[in-house]
């Protein structure tokens, strides 16, 4: 009894990070534990920040584009796309309906993808190994898709001001077909592995709670949001590049905890099957880039055979663009949440100001809120649920 | 969005000394408010339910140096249920880099403002917790100035 008596508790303070392999990258989270609980939790950042908003103040405008893949790198075209619409609503330029289907199509493929890796890393990190090995599977097939678009398996910057890079190559439209057709096979082979099973249920069901109240007072969005119950999407509330052309579902959760956040990005990927498999029967032909010699460069045939165009491009490529003065705010909904670019233009070639609205910058500010009071086990769980991306949260 | 030309003429009228000027570009309002009465038009914003402005989409701190006053803090207001935008502004001069902090009216705000602070050292009063977010800690510069070298000046202190 005497010896009770003099055990004393102990909070301990933590370092997790920014060197652990589930933190998704280099996040550090400094953890004050009473025993196996987390009394508090204060994420630590900037071991990414590259200073992308002080380097696109000295670029021009379309020298920026290849930057934007890089913030959040397992979903680029839809970073591409965010930035583009914002110049496209400074310049007010109007691009045509072929490029906007094919801007949807390449965004939603790519949100695919990013659930993709979301999943598999997620359940890695949990300890269920066998979903990495085949989600990375349907990953290697949109990868080689985006390689037929843009030539690179990743940061391919194929969007641009005013429309493409270039039209669809010969057989993209097939195989993009051939996935579509056996993606939804996969998502529910995902699915037997994981929706009931009994440890993966233990191991999220509960874990990282958070309100819708609190998730909106927080800034949360995307499918953190969603998994709390609110019904809110930005390609259903304020459509952008012809969202409202397509029909499709916002899936929500009701009790705000990891689980739902899972189901909810597993029932997105088929969603944007869905999308994806509209924008094929609906593609129409025609022009994928906007009139506007001002700003989209001439074709490379004129180029090679045409001496004014040559000059013209010239021009574009070193000297750029005058976007008018002024400044606008665009946001798309990303794999993530809400993702926005906000712009101020002097009048140059060059922007004056560049603010990036990240999702996982926001979104991390609710992980204080669903891990205090859990087990340390947790941490990992709600860092994979939130779907962080270092590269777009320190820019 | 003609719904929220009205709303804005609406503001123009509740608050007539908060308001220095309203911008309409491409479909954008922009309302530049006076430091003053900064946190009674957005308790108004938030509370009023014709307005509704529940989410704090982003806010962010802008140098235009050589122009006086020469910083401003940006605010994008954002309805989920009227699923309308706002641009509110409001104007800081060098010698007074002082603004009230919004995170009693979102508390999302929190980040933001420390990242605002942290890159342009801007200052929040009644900030909970007001330290660097991005840069390290012994940083002393704020690098998204416009007078501060794109490639640095390593001024890192010892920490």
């Amino acid at each position: 009894m005497e010896a009770a008596s003099e055990m004393k508790t102990e909070t301990i303070t933590l370092n997790m990070g920014p060197q652990h392999p589930s933190t998704h990258g280099v996040l550090r989270v400094i953890l004050e534990m009473e025993g196996e609980v987390i009394t508090k939790a204060t994420p630590v950042m900037g071991y990414l920040h590259r200073g992308v908003e002080k380097i696109a103040e000295h670029k021009t405008y379309h020298q920026f584009i290849t930057l934007t893949d890089r913030l959040d790198y397992t979903s680029p075209f839809i970073n591409n796309l965010a930035y583009i619409l914002t110049v496209e609503k400074l310049l007010d330029l109007k691009v045509p309906l072929r490029a906007q289907y094919i801007r949807v199509m390449l965004s939603e493929i790519t949100r695919i993808q990013s659930h993709l890796i979301w999943l598999g890393t997620h359940a890695l990190d949990i300890g269920a190994m066998s979903p990495l090995l085949y989600t990375f599977r349907e990953r290697e097939e949109t990868l080689d898709m985006f390689e037929m678009v843009g030539g690179a398996r990743m940061n391919q910057s194929y969007f641009r001001i005013g429309g493409l890079a270039g039209d669809l190559p010969e057989g993209f439209v097939e195989k993009v077909k051939a996935f579509c057709e056996v993606l939804p096979s996969r998502i529910d082979g995902y699915e037997t592995l994981l929706t009931e099973n009994k440890i993966w249920l233990e191991r999220t069901e509960g874990v990282g709670v958070i309100s819708a109240e609190e998730g909106v007072e927080l800034g949360l969005s995307g499918p953190c949001l969603r998994g709390c119950g609110v019904k809110w999407d930005l390609r259903k509330a304020n459509p952008y590049s012809s969202y409202d052309h397509f029909d499709f579902e916002i899936p929500t959760g009701e009790k705000g905890d990891s689980y739902d956040r899972y189901l909810v990005r597993m029932e997105e990927m088929r969603q944007s099957n869905r999308i994806i498999r509209q924008v094929l029967d609906k593609l129409p032909s025609g022009e994928i880039n906007a009139c506007n010699p001002k700003v989209v460069p001439p074709l490379k045939e004129n180029v090679q055979n045409n001496v004014e165009s040559l000059i013209i491009h010239f021009h574009l490529m070193t000297e750029g663009f005058q976007v008018p003065k002024g400044e606008a705010y665009c946001s798309v909904e990303s794999s993530k949440g809400e993702l926005g670019f906000y712009v101020v233009s002097d009048g140059s070639n060059k922007p004056y100001r560049i603010k990036i609205r990240t999702p996982s910058f926001v979104n991390m500010e609710s992980l204080s809120t669903m891990t205090e009071g859990r087990m340390m086990a947790d941490m990992v769980t709600v860092i994979g649920s939130i779907d962080i991306c270092l590269g777009e949260l320190d820019r | 969005m003609s719904n929220i030309e009205s709303l804005v003429e609406k503001i123009k009228e509740k608050f007539p000394q908060a308001i220095e000027e309203v911008v309409h570009f491409r479909d954008e309002y922009t309302i530049r408010v006076k430091k003053e009465h900064l946190l009674e038009v957005f308790r108004f914003l938030r509370k009023e339910p014709e307005y509704g402005f529940n989410f704090l989409s982003d806010l962010c701190g802008v140098d235009y140096m050589g122009r006086e006053p020469r910083f401003e803090v940006v605010y994008h207001l954002y309805s989920m249920e009227h699923k309308h935008r706002l641009r509110m502004k409001v104007s800081l001069s060098e010698s007074d880099l002082t603004v009230p902090s919004v995170v009693s009216v979102w508390k999302t705000a929190n980040w933001h403002e420390r990242e605002c602070y942290d890159l342009l050292g801007i200052k929040f009063s009644n900030h909970p917790d007001l330290r660097r977010i991005l840069t390290p800690d012994g940083f002393k510069d704020h690098p998204l100035r416009k007078d501060f070298p794109l490639k640095g000046r390593q001024t890192m202190g010892e920490d």
